[in-house]
């Protein structure tokens, strides 16, 4: 019986896995072929998907870019002993992109049948949570505290912090929510690994529960992730049938729960508080903080709510030691960080790396460049509040202070590259129409800022009373970061400065407007 | 009507988060949320009727109309941008005869803007009738609506 992987994952399945899966079986019928079919989640070479791997004397050989229409080639090729078809990359584990990683979160994610516990257990999955049940709460909390992890949703707070604030909290309630509602543009990782290796997430959200002491969980997913919902809903079957959920975590004195809350296709809720008052069947209105959902989250009660990354973290954390994912990293920004290329780049995908290496080696040695082949002109980080930066700035490290010395921040590690295509006026002024779109509507700096800007910009394109909007924009800018409630508000202005920062001649009146005037 | 809304909505009442998933039901069962929907939750949910209305307003998800027998979402957020959504949407904005947003007059096909499917790394992207397409462009997007 060989063994064939076809994967599972969204973006495999938006250029035709599932066609080449079927096709792949039924020509194996045909030719009275033995095959197994396991599909898993992607590697994260997605600019190589669909990618079919066999499995040959122990190694996995790759073949890319695979179509339908190429699967009775494959076998004339013998692909399933053989590794000559044109398609053929040879063994996926030694492809350069995978071997320069440093997959710790991401360790399983492509490798294993996703919802094979046995293959999970195999892998490393499960040391966590079996170490974390011979440990006090304050052990731990101190495991994470001592890792460094920081929130890998986008703000970075750091995650000990959080977690010994709801651990101390006293309440006969708490509650461990996930948020799983990764609206930026640009970002994947979060569905890349809830299709991938879902039960890292249920893992982490178990000892979350253990180290906090909260018996129920909530993933708050968002509804376009269709394919996420399906593998998470199949997992956490599994996982109650195996004790890894239920009253007594694995044969534990301790009870954990979970489910999946499907949202309904709103960006704001991304934010905490949007999110609880969403997940308590609500408009996703933003809450002033404080208080803290630390203390006072879902339905009042200490609430320890975190991105997927962030709790899919966890287990290796707690299976090696909080020093060892320390080991990661640079100065206060430890551990490795899920980077993924998307927009206008050769090799789109999924980079797990230890911070501080260059943007420019993410964009030209990883991603090769654009897609397009013209020359690279922009690259928005951490997604759609995420500011946009030129060439010459290419070489910062990529960590949560230096980026933030240059009024950017990492986010969820996502990096959309633009070719010289792009007018960063539009991309100044889409930031507002986003916004406007998408704001809960709260806060008046937000609500109206956003369609004041959308028409500043407007009067900017136009060359309309082109100075005064110019100095108007800097001041709509300057209130909606000092006035809004929460980050969508408070940091719109982000992309719409940097653009005009690092690629003012966008924002000049065009000529032909000039000319006219 | 009023019946068979009780009989979707009911199984949610005391559930976390129950309109929101009670709505995503409907939908699914109705293909839009029909106006008697809100009183029939208020009255179930033990809410006022500007509660619920506030919430199916809220939430892109949640139509009051059905979609065309074709439904087609492109992503319009930046990463598609950079690889030319907006081009694409002009497309089939001429191809379709319709905007972004509409539906046609013998409701065959809904065009609407999406933000974000995940799909970043193989953008433009789009989805048709549930279906995701990556590396989108209006022939492969035409050739779904047809199929």
């Amino acid at each position: 019986m060989i063994k064939i992987y076809v994967p599972l994952d969204s973006a495999a399945v938006a250029l035709g896995a599932d066609e080449v899966a079927e096709a792949i079986l039924a020509e194996a019928q045909k030719r009275d072929a033995s095959v197994q079919m396991v599909r898993n989640g992607s590697r994260g070479m997605h600019w190589l998907e669909p990618l079919v791997e066999v499995e040959q004397g122990g190694k996995r050989i790759g073949f890319a870019n695979v179509d339908e229409s190429d699967v009775s080639s494959l076998f004339e090729a013998d692909f399933l002993t053989k590794a000559d078809h044109q398609s053929c990359i040879g063994e996926v584990d030694a492809h350069s992109f995978l071997a320069k990683q440093e997959r710790l979160t991401f360790a399983r994610c492509g490798i294993i049948d996703p919802l094979d516990l046995d293959a999970y257990a195999a892998q490393g999955g499960l040391a966590g949570l079996k170490r974390a049940i011979e440990l006090s709460r304050e052990e731990i909390v101190g495991e994470v505290m001592l890792s460094g992890l920081r929130g890998r949703g986008g703000a970075g707070f750091p995650a000990g912090i959080k977690w010994k604030t709801v651990s101390e909290a006293e309440a006969d309630q708490k509650y461990i929510v996930c948020n799983a509602d990764e609206g930026d543009s640009g970002t994947f990782a979060d569905r890349m690994i809830m299709e991938g290796d879902p039960f890292c997430l249920i893992e982490g959200m178990a000892i979350a529960g253990l180290g906090v002491g909260a018996t129920k969980g909530y993933i708050y997913l968002r509804s376009e992730y269709p394919v996420a919902l399906k593998v998470l809903n199949q997992a956490i079957e599994i996982a109650r049938e195996n004790n890894l959920l239920g009253e007594n975590v694995l044969g534990s004195n301790h009870a954990f729960d979970l489910e999946v809350f499907v949202g309904a296709g709103a960006y704001i809720c991304g934010e905490e508080t949007s999110l609880l008052e969403s997940l308590e069947g609500k408009r996703g209105q933003v809450r002033a903080k404080p208080p803290l959902p630390a203390l006072e989250g879902l339905f009042g009660k200490p609430t320890l709510v975190h991105n997927v990354i962030s709790l899919c973290s966890v287990p290796i954390i707690l299976a090696k030691g909080g020093q060892f994912y320390a080991d990661y990293g640079m100065g206060k920004s430890k551990g490795t960080l899920a980077f993924q290329l998307a927009g206008n780049i050769a090799h789109g995908g999924l980079v797990e790396k230890a911070f501080g290496l260059s943007l420019r080696t993410l964009i030209e040695d990883f991603g090769g460049g654009t897609r397009s082949g013209r020359p690279f002109r922009a690259v928005q980080i951490g997604g759609p509040l995420g500011a946009y930066l030129p060439e010459d700035l290419l070489d910062l490290p990529m960590d949560y202070e230096t980026l933030a010395e240059h009024g950017a921040g990492v986010g969820h590690g996502g990096l959309v590259v633009f070719d010289d295509q792009v007018n960063l006026r539009e991309q100044a002024h889409y930031a507002f129409e986003f916004c406007a779109e998408e704001s809960c509507g709260k806060c008046t700096p937000c609500r109206v800022g956003a369609v004041r800007g959308t028409e500043v910009m407007e009067r900017i394109a136009k060359g309309e009373d082109w100075a005064q909007n110019m100095v108007l924009l800097d001041d709509l800018c300057e209130l909606m970061v000092d006035g809004s409630l929460c980050a969508m508000g408070g940091m719109t202005p982000i992309p719409v400065m940097s653009a005009k920062k690092h690629f003012p001649d966008d924002f000049e009146p065009d000529h032909a407007v000039r000319a006219a005037e | 009507m009023t019946d068979k809304l009780h009989k979707i909505i009911a199984p949610f009442v005391g559930e976390t988060g129950g309109l929101i998933s009670a709505m995503h039901a409907v939908q699914a069962e109705m293909g839009y949320l029909p106006e008697d929907v809100v009183p029939v939750a208020a009255e179930l949910f033990n809410i006022t009727k500007a509660e619920v209305k506030g919430v199916i307003s809220f939430y892109a998800d949640f139509r009051d109309q059905r979609a065309g027998a074709n439904h087609v979402r492109v992503c319009v957020a930046e990463s598609c941008q950079s690889m030319g959504s907006r081009e694409l949407v002009a497309a089939l904005e001429e191809r379709f005869a319709l905007k972004l947003g509409e539906t046609d007059l013998a409701r065959e096909l809904t065009i609407e803007p999406v933000y974000c499917l995940g799909l970043c790394s193989v953008s433009p992207a789009a989805e048709v009738n549930g279906k995701l397409v990556g590396k989108a462009d209006a022939d492969k997007i035409a050739k779904r609506v047809e199929a």
